[in-house]
């Protein structure tokens, strides 16, 4: 089957009226060998999801095929009856999700629920179903199975719960496997393991894998080739080396402009600015766990601090103990020398503005009530700032932050993410505060918006005097933006030091493990003539 | 720096969406116009017909569709004329227990959900303790001990209703604090008074409103019941009272008891309806039907 | 530790929590009493006029009336905890021994009511769910929807109407045929042809309640992420449902039934006072009619106990049934 153990033809398929597009994929076409990873790759909106679980006949209801064809092994599998394609489901074509313990049934123990893959397609006793399980849980390197077996997704971790996933999906020892997303909702050292855990088991059992994600490094990292979706239709298709160096449509080469590099862009500053934010001996800790330990940190004047951890290193903690959101349990944040966790809760009101913050969740930041008007100016005016005043710092910071003066007016709900991240950027700044703390302010965003907002914030390190506190778990995004960095890991800063030095020269083995981890850090894309991304 | 363009033609009110969005579902309209008609039947009946549903008009049991539109019932009252009557009765009884339970429970579910700590889970002790408490018969034992009149009757269904009001607005308030606006507006200085009334409180109304709505049927359905057993205003009408009067007589005469049960059925069936037709409007989730 | 042990510690712990609530209701009670226009003595007593003036006296000094204000309380408190209720003149016995002999016929009662609307309203609940706006689901919904707005004494009466006094399949009232001592398996036959009216009255709101309640978690449940994966595992359809919906979609059922133990109580008040059921509810009416609140308070002191002990015993079976709640 040298054409393609899986071959897509100009399929469509429409969304219900009361969706915000009329059709999800239009014509789009692909082939899958029996021998090779194919990375699907695409922002939000790109189809590429409904695309995949249209293969599998998993389509929610209201959302229709309406031409083209599916062929498995030169079997049109639109056109298969519901017992053919619950024969083939596990058996021939498995698929892997994003989120691995919202795709585990939450009251089943795992291995009832590996078991039940092999209940329905096989005959084996029960002794024999459980050396399957346990043998295919070795080969996904999990390790502790016996123990794992009688747990509850709940329980286990994201990592683990992805590898039982994995194990389910290949216990019937299929030819094909979808992945959708599987690593993206991962720590990036546990996405490290499982792409490569993805494609041992590839090359081990040569089986053709369907892989979609919206991360061009994970592209670099396993593709051998590449499908570009962007609404709903293929953009480009081929060889993924050739793709990722020398890509000829349009939209991909400003989706692989847009990616940030792994190189820091350092700048020059001037020496000897004063030391505004100082944090001694902070800790905090909920319960019997210890989310920050005798944090020692202190950000200049113009300076920008990269906070750099994974979920669970406290750096979020970090943040809200620092405004005060939660309070610490000891240490000190020292203001521009007022020690801000020793404020009374009405002195505190008055010194709030001085430390503002830029939430991860574009969507969740602005009250969906209010105009943005009314976003921008509420906090300055509860200042004592007169509502003129107001309104002209707000017109000054939409330009600032690129949105029409128009803006003002409309409700966030009329926005995108990434313009609700620049509403949300101008409304700190409203309050003209010394410190800016941005939590992952761009993880939720696509690359080519996070592009845009990352280089919004090197404008406003250039020109603002404010000092920032950049936390990120995206090695990339932070090498955009920040002169130092400080990584978190467990709830104690690890190392810290000036980007270029520990990008290129990391001391402590967390980072070294966390840049190693980066999916595609030996690829080097180039800027193309186009320049500008969309 | 470049500019990002913004649709230029503005959108339809909010007000006006929601009211398109209620329109669409057909239960809720008809739920509505229900409604109003028998508001209006409790606001303007007594005007058209002033004597008192207690007035012997003619002879018991005489049936409905003869002399009278509805008959008479066991003592020779006009039937019609009750059931007047005893609208007013549920409406003003279900809307103004409402109000209060409504009223305490948002106090006290908004605190204990925005400051939480050691008041606001003494709070929740306190309301979990009368939701434990079995409402209708400690509805009853308030109005037998305080005697039965339209306010006690108010005061007990208020009593007994607020806890879930409770519940509800602590969770939602407990989850809005956690919002990542309501966080940057306390990053703003906003002081505690203006972040609850202006950004908190606001976010909640639509539930508040839908479950207030729900409670007001349920109000109804505990005012028939606490009148069905005895427990009315003996100078007010009540249509529970009517069908508790009419018990005995179920063989000759099943239409007196079959009559205000209906309306009861009716006007808790629109008032639902509308709830429903409320919560699809004002919270418009992914139709996946 | 042990799941078993952990379980048993969370048992002791919400035993622990009870102990409070318990007092709080005492309280209530008490303050209640006092809440009452007239002497408390007279509360106490029952009907005014119908106690001897010896009764009375002897009310007075054993629930000391002549005494302080919290020394009553605590007297009162301390009686209520000795299980000492009171004595109901007009039926000639203490109050706790007239609502133990009462309390079986409304646990029978509930009981039935319980089974009837948690099976009815899931399995109903499904069946809507499984073909939305079809002919079935609309037919389920609108059902469950006129059941969920019909006052409960209204319902009992219009079935006396039409099953016994016009079809003759049912008794109207009580629990037992009176006239017919019937023993053994014809006992047990009796009750459940007389239980079968009550008991669909009883049931048809809450039914209705978890039917809606069902139907809309099914339809939730039906879109997550683990359906879609165990759909995409080649399972059937059946399994799909019962194997992994059912458990999950269930589970708000099962919290919502407990929080309306206390309502159904309520509601066996109503209908056992249709029917002429012979338990704590209809004892409830009977005390209204006779102005004896003595007796009236302390059906709502063992009604708000029952409650507690009915959550509690929710509460466990959720633990069973939902392994993310944690035992600490």
């Amino acid at each position: 089957m040298d054409d393609g153990i899986l071959q897509i033809r100009e399929l469509s398929i429409r969304l219900p009226a009361w969706a915000d597009r009329a059709q999800a994929v239009s014509d789009f076409s692909l082939t899958l060998r029996s021998n090779e990873i194919v990375c699907v790759v695409g922002e939000s909106g790109s189809g590429k999801t409904i695309m995949a679980r249209s293969i599998m006949g998993l389509l929610p209801p209201h959302v229709q095929v309406t031409a083209g064809e599916i062929l498995f092994e030169d079997e049109n599998l639109l056109l298969a009856s519901a017992a053919r394609m619950r024969a083939i489901r596990s058996r021939r074509i498995s698929m892997v999700f994003q989120e691995p313990r919202a795709a585990l049934n939450p009251v089943k123990t795992i291995e009832s629920q590996i078991g039940e893959v092999l209940r329905s397609h096989s005959n084996l006793s029960a002794r024999e179903r459980r050396a399957r399980i346990l043998a295919m849980m070795k080969s996904v390197q999990l390790r502790d199975a016996q123990r794992l077996l009688e747990l509850y997704p709940h329980q286990v971790s994201g990592g683990q719960a992805q590898r039982a996933m994995i194990a389910m999906a290949l216990i019937m020892e299929p030819s094909v496997l979808i992945a959708d997303e599987p690593t993206t909702s991962l720590d990036v050292t546990t996405q490290s393991q499982i792409l490569t855990l993805i494609r041992d088991i590839q090359s081990s059992r040569h089986m053709g894998v369907l892989f979609i994600t919206h991360d061009f490094g994970v592209v670099a990292e396993i593709a051998d080739r590449v499908a570009v979706m962007q609404n709903g239709r293929l953009v480009e298709f081929g060889d993924a080396k050739q793709i990722l160096d020398s890509p000829r449509h349009p939209y991909t080469q400003s989706l692989i402009a847009a990616v940030p590099t792994l190189v820091p862009k350092t700048r020059v500053r001037g020496e000897g600015a004063a030391r505004v934010l100082t944090i001694a001996n902070l800790s905090k800790s909920y319960h019997t766990v210890q989310a920050a330990k005798q944090i020692n940190l202190s950000i200049a004047r113009g300076e920008v601090l990269g906070l750099i951890g994974e979920s669970g290193s406290g750096k979020s903690t970090l943040a809200r103990c620092i405004t005060r959101l939660i309070e610490p349990d000891a240490g000190s944040v020292l203001l521009d020398g007022v020690d801000f966790t020793r404020l009374s809760h009405s002195a505190l009101r008055a010194h709030r503005r001085r430390i503002q913050m830029v939430f991860q969740d574009p969507f969740g930041s602005l009250d969906p009530r209010q105009t943005v008007r009314q976003l921008i100016t509420e906090g300055p005016i509860a200042h004592g700032v007169t509502r003129a005043e107001a309104t002209a710092r707000m017109h000054a910071l939409l330009d600032v932050v690129g949105l029409d003066p128009t803006a003002a007016a409309r409700y966030p709900h009329e926005f995108s993410g990434g313009q609700r991240q620049r509403i949300a950027i101008a409304r700190a700044l409203a309050l003209e505060p010394e410190v800016l703390i941005a939590d992952e302010p761009v993880s939720a965003l696509d690359v080519s918006v996070q592009a845009q907002v990352l280089r919004l914030f090197a404008e406003i390190r250039d020109r603002l005097d404010v000092a920032m506190l950049f936390i990120t778990h995206d090695l990339r995004v932070a090498a955009q933006v920040c002169d130092n960095i400080a990584v978190m890991h467990l709830g104690e800063i690890v190392e810290y030091g000036p980007v270029a030095r520990l990008y290129a020269e990391p001391q402590h083995p967390y980072t070294r493990e966390l840049l190693s981890a980066v999916p595609g850090k030996d690829w080097h894309p180039e800027v193309f003539a186009t320049g500008s991304p969309p | 720096m470049s500019t990002s363009a913004v649709p230029a033609v503005a959108p339809p009110s909010a007000t006006l969406e929601f009211w398109k969005r209620f329109a669409r579902n057909r239960a809720a309209v008809l739920g509505l116009a229900i409604l109003t008609t028998v508001a209006i039947v409790a606001i303007v009946g007594p005007l058209v017909s002033p004597q008192s549903p207690f007035k012997l008009v003619g002879s018991p049991f005489v049936p409905p569709f003869n002399r009278f539109p509805l008959g008479t019932d066991m003592l020779g009252r006009n039937e019609l004329t009750e059931l007047i009557y005893g609208a007013r009765t549920s409406l003003v009884i279900g809307l103004l227990a409402t109000f209060f339970a409504t009223l305490l429970g948002v106090l006290l579910g908004g605190f204990a959900g925005y400051y939480g700590g050691k008041l606001g889970e003494l709070l929740m002790r306190f309301t979990e303790v009368f939701q434990t408490i079995p409402s209708f018969i400690f509805a009853i034992v308030i109005v037998a001990i305080l005697s039965p009149s339209i306010k006690t009757v108010i005061l007990a269904i208020a009593v007994v209703s607020w806890p879930p009001m409770a519940r509800l607005v602590r969770g939602e308030v407990q989850a809005l604090r956690n919002r990542e606006f309501i966080q940057a507006c306390i990053l703003t200085g906003l002081c505690d008074f203006r972040v609850i009334f202006m950004h908190v409180l606001p976010n909640c109304l639509s539930s508040i409103v839908v479950t207030g709505s729900l409670m007001v049927a349920t109000a109804i359905l505990t005012e028939s019941s606490l009148s069905f057993l005895g427990l009315s205003d003996p100078n007010v009408m009540s249509w529970g009272f009517m069908v508790g009067a009419a018990r005995d007589f179920l063989q000759q005469a099943w239409w007196l008891c079959a009559i205000p049960g209906i309306a009861i059925a009716l006007t808790v069936l629109a008032i639902n309806l509308v709830g429903d037709g409320l919560n699809d409007a004002l919270n418009p989730r992914l139709r996946h039907l | 530790m042990g799941i078993a042990a952990a379980r048993t510690r969370y048992i002791l712990r919400r035993l622990s929590q009870v102990l409070p609530m318990i007092f709080v209701i005492v309280s209530l009670d008490f303050l209640l009493v006092h809440a009452a226009p007239g002497n408390p003595a007279q509360v106490l007593a029952g009907e005014a006029g119908s106690a001897t003036p010896q009764y009375m006296a002897l009310l007075n000094h054993e629930f000391g009336l002549d005494k302080p204000f919290y020394i009553q309380y605590l007297d009162y408190v301390k009686n209520v905890f000795s299980l000492n209720l009171g004595y109901s003149f007009r039926d000639g016995m203490p109050v706790l021994q007239l609502i133990l002999q009462r309390l079986p016929a409304t646990l029978i009662l509930m009981g039935a009511t319980i089974f009837i609307s948690i099976v009815g309203g899931i399995l109903l609940g499904l069946l809507a769910a499984q073909r939305p706006n079809s002919l079935r689901d609309n037919a389920i919904s609108t059902f469950a929807l006129l059941s969920y707005a019909t006052p409960l004494f209204w319902i009992g009466l219009m079935l006396i109407v039409a099953f016994s006094l016009n079809l003759r399949w049912f008794p109207s009232s009580g629990m037992q045929n009176v006239a017919e001592f019937y023993t053994g398996w014809k006992a047990v036959a009796d009750i459940a042809h007389h239980l079968v009216l009550p008991a669909i009255t009883l049931s048809s709101f809450y039914m209705a309640l978890y039917v809606r309640l069902m139907r809309s978690s099914v339809l939730e449940h039906r879109l997550m992420d683990y359906v879609v994966a165990a759909r995409s595992k080649g399972l059937t359809e059946p399994a799909i449902t019962f194997g992994h919906i059912l458990r999950n979609a269930c589970l708000p059922v099962v919290t919502m039934a407990g929080v309306q133990v206390g309502n159904l109580l309520g509601g066996s008040v109503v209908v056992e006072a249709v029917f002429g059921w012979p338990g704590i509810g209809q004892l409830a009416f009977h005390a209204l009619f006779a102005r004896n609140l003595n007796l009236l308070l302390g059906i709502f002191f063992i009604a708000a106990c029952l409650v507690i002990a009915v959550n509690l015993l929710v509460d466990v079976l959720y633990t069973f049934l939902d392994p993310r709640i944690e035992l600490r």
